[in-house]
């Protein structure tokens, strides 16, 4: 325990510190390990457009996060996006007709999963498949609907409109 | 025509001084590198010569690195809270903490402070030996001052700077979570998904242990240089120590601005 033995000691936990920052940085930075969901079980989604959802988003019900987006995988059979979301296991009273939507939380915010429940009797497992889905929303789509409906709701300019009965 | 003297003076002194410097760099790299002629012994020595330094400059350092970096993380995601939640945007926290900080404010900061806490105690003993006639005295025995004294000083500052700014970049990172999520209640999630998506492991992380390289061997030549260079009495090496601390920051601050603009390549 003499002095050199101390100083040795030291510059060995420094170094050891600094590498284990840089470590942090570019583990913890770069991948985070899973965000508290305990005892989680897997339940599917499929959509046809899943706009900017990344893996890791919330999964909320009633704007509580319930779980985490697990895996998004493309089924080329039906040109879907298959959604894998990780529920916590204290959450496992979802009826089976419960709705998913992908949502956007602000303007600018992250895209997330709400579900919606429904009625059913039954609850969801391990492996089951949520039906009745809601697409994200993506910009361009809804200007071109909204003007395309625009169009068709202005009367051709040689046509006058019909007077009301 | 005096203040013209006074201005040849002044920039013939500025150039003098920056050639030293230069001589002295060139002799610290490549003269004191003369092969011993025995390898072993000289290699473990020049080893326990820099741990020994390394202690002083790096883990003496480490305390004030460790707090202010926790401070420095916890009121950039104050200060970014408020300023996001007004779009919405609070989701961007941990992005804004970790990108600042692995760019700009760990290596800078660390710098900063490392100049102020090592540089300056560097340039202090060093011209105290100087002083006191130790180095004069060395060379009388036939021990290379620049190798026994200055090249030790020299590499642990440079091996320090880095793990220290990576240390406070962490820290930081840590310390913005803890008023973020813990605080302010971002989601924790979200909070490092966002940071996770944003930061690249090159460009980010890779640049700001670049500045810290850079910055390391920047404010230890200068440390040690001022150290060396010193007028041997006591103003002498308490100038000395100031102009440390001075010319250290401004070169940081400087060279921060070039090394961002040619990682960034938008200049």
């Amino acid at each position: 325990m003499d002095r050199k033995w101390l100083l040795e000691t030291w510059v060995g936990v420094f170094v050891a510190a600094g590498i284990a920052a840089l470590a942090m940085l570019a583990f913890r930075v770069g991948n985070i390990a899973e965000a508290e969901v305990r005892n989680p079980y897997e339940i599917r989604a499929r959509f046809d457009n899943i706009g900017g959802l990344k893996v890791r988003a919330a999964v909320t019900m009633a704007g509580v996060t319930i779980g985490r987006v697990a895996g998004i995988t493309f089924d080329s059979e039906r040109y879907q996006a298959v959604v894998t979301m990780r529920i916590d296991g204290r959450y496992d009273r979802i009826p089976t007709d419960t709705s998913a939507a992908i949502l956007t939380a602000g303007l600018l915010g992250e895209q997330y999963i709400g579900l919606e429940p429904g009625g059913a009797d039954e609850y969801l497992k391990a492996g089951d498949t949520i039906e009745i889905t809601q697409d994200a929303i993506v910009l361009e789509k809804l200007i071109g609907q909204f003007l395309f409906n625009k169009a068709a709701e202005t009367p051709p300019a040689d046509k006058p409109a019909p007077l009301p009965q | 025509m005096n203040f013209f003297r006074y201005l040849g003076q002044w920039s013939i002194a500025r150039v003098t001084t920056l050639g030293r410097a230069a001589l002295f760099l060139y002799e610290l790299l490549f003269a004191s590198w003369r092969r011993p002629a025995r390898l072993g012994p000289a290699v473990a020595k020049a080893f326990r010569l820099v741990v020994q330094q390394l202690y002083s400059v790096g883990v003496l350092t480490l305390l004030i690195i460790l707090v202010s970096s926790l401070f420095v993380g916890m009121v950039l995601a104050l200060q970014g809270y408020n300023t996001l939640v007004d779009f919405g945007a609070e989701s961007s926290l941990g992005l804004l903490v970790a990108l600042s900080l692995a760019r700009e404010l760990g290596p800078v900061v660390t710098a900063l402070l490392f100049a102020g806490r090592a540089g300056s105690a560097l340039t202090a003993e060093i011209g105290l030996m100087k002083a006191t006639e130790q180095l004069a005295g060395m060379e009388m025995m036939a021990v290379n001052p620049m190798t026994r004294v200055i090249a030790p000083r020299f590499v642990a500052g440079l091996i320090s700077l880095p793990l220290l700014a990576a240390m406070f970049t962490a820290v930081g990172i840590l310390g913005g979570h803890f008023v973020g999520v813990v605080q302010l209640g971002v989601d924790e999630g979200v909070f490092w998904s966002q940071m996770q998506g944003g930061v690249d492991i090159y460009d980010d992380i890779g640049s700001g242990l670049l500045k810290g390289v850079v910055f390391g061997f920047v404010v230890s030549w200068i440390a040690v240089f001022e150290g060396y260079d010193s007028v041997p009495t006591s103003e002498g090496v308490a100038a000395a120590t100031t102009r440390t601390v001075v010319l250290s920051s401004l070169a940081v601050l400087g060279l921060d601005f070039i090394l961002t603009a040619l990682t960034l390549g938008e200049i």
